[in-house]
């Protein structure tokens, strides 16, 4: 689906047995199975092959499978792509992206190997780590050059080495290229994800961040330990009171469309079809977090 | 399929599975360790077995370090191991003998 949840997208080496064999256990809403940075250059074919007989056969409980490919660049990439997609995967995500040739080569090589393994085209999904000053310039062109395309992620490691700088408790030396790939993301009509938080034993930390970059209008956050993933969903949980808000929203545009009536006030605020999708979002999310009780 | 050389695949951590492979003369060698051989030794020695077939493997010296591995793990060494030893790094053929 090119729509769905994704507030925690939780990174795993595909090399290791441990980890891939339960990982749904912790329920983020997506898995991402790495074949590149966290796997040994000599393990490469065995991450591979690991990621393809797991996906084959262990049932993830409805939890998006993404699988974090090699670079291009490098010998990996293609038969990263190749056993994926015969996996079944249900996303590829890109590595350090810096322009849509880059999607558009590597998305010609997943149709190639659908067509190969039987896999309906266009099934596979898309989705790109900008991490370059390049790539976040890039943004809106590499957001909107691919119906593949269901996100794109800033990925601060090579991004501070490429800007010359660190990572701050503060973000400011984020701020640019989160505030370039968020409005990029919603200019092109696809969901946006925030980096990792690599300081598991700075809960506080995280929380901060995870609430700035939700301020900011994130979709999600890449992270990399399951205890991540409850504060995660805690923080992108809406309110009782945002919860009604929707609730009267949809109600309320739906008895005025049957009515013909498209602008109208509800508790004082003019309401009108384009606050539907919000609202709409604010119920998916309270059901996700557990705390629904409404029946829309 | 043809062994060229000695290979090793996975490791020694719990949840995973060793394998050492190597060209045989006599059909499948085949030796296992496993902390739960009462319980599952017969079922991961017929994973190794079919996998090696399926794989077209008809000579082998094959040896299995188990470590409570799924199936899907064992089966997944083996295969690593047989292509390291016979030097396939590309165009495996996935969904086919996989």
């Amino acid at each position: 689906m090119k729509n769905r949840l994704r507030r925690t997208m939780m990174f795993l080496n595909a090399q290791r047995a441990s980890l891939i064999k339960d990982a749904y256990v912790y329920k983020p809403d997506s898995i991402i199975f790495d074949l590149e940075d966290a796997v040994a250059e000599n393990q490469k074919d065995s991450a591979r092959i690991s990621l393809y007989n797991a996906l084959k056969t262990i049932d993830y409980r409805g939890i998006e499978r993404v699988v974090r490919i090699n670079g291009w660049d490098t010998p990996h990439a293609k038969e990263d792509v190749r056993a994926a997609v015969a996996a079944g995967a249900d996303t590829l995500r890109l590595p350090k992206t810096e322009t849509p040739e880059d999607i558009l080569v590597v998305e010609k090589e997943i149709e190639k190997a659908e067509k190969e393994f039987n896999v309906p085209v266009g099934k596979t999904l898309m989705m790109a780590a900008v991490e370059t000053p390049l790539g976040v310039i890039n943004a809106y062109n590499i957001a909107k050059c691919s119906e593949r395309l269901m996100g794109i992620a800033i990925g601060a490691g090579d991004y501070m080495r490429t800007m010359h700088t660190t990572r701050s408790a503060e973000g400011i030396e984020m701020l640019g290229a989160r505030a370039q790939l968020v409005i990029a993301a919603r200019a092109a009509g696809i969901m946006c994800f925030d980096t990792v938080y690599t300081d598991l034993d700075n809960m506080e930390g995280f929380t901060k961040e995870v609430k700035l970059i939700k301020q900011m209008g994130f979709d999600g956050k890449s992270i990399i330990s399951p205890k991540q993933i409850p504060i995660v969903h805690q923080v992108f949980a809406p309110t009782p009171e945002e919860i009604e808000k929707a609730e009267k929203y949809i109600r309320a545009l739906k008895a005025n469309s049957e009515d013909g009536i498209g602008v109208f006030t509800v508790d004082g605020q003019m309401v009108d079809v384009a606050m539907l999708e919000g609202a709409k979002r604010t119920i998916t999310l309270a059901k996700a977090s557990g705390i629904y009780e409404g029946d829309l | 399929m043809i062994l060229k050389k000695s290979a090793i695949a996975g490791t020694l951590e719990s949840s995973d599975a060793q394998i050492a492979i190597e060209p045989g003369s006599n059909g499948i060698e085949l030796t296992l360790s496993s902390n739960v051989m009462g319980q599952y030794g017969k079922q991961i020695k017929t994973v190794v077995l079919e996998t090696l077939k399926r794989l077209d493997v008809e000579n082998a010296k094959i040896s299995v370090v188990d470590k409570g591995a799924l199936d899907c793990t064992i089966k997944a060494r083996v295969e690593c191991a047989v292509f390291r030893a016979a030097e396939i790094v590309e165009n495996l053929p996935w969904g086919r003998k996989m």
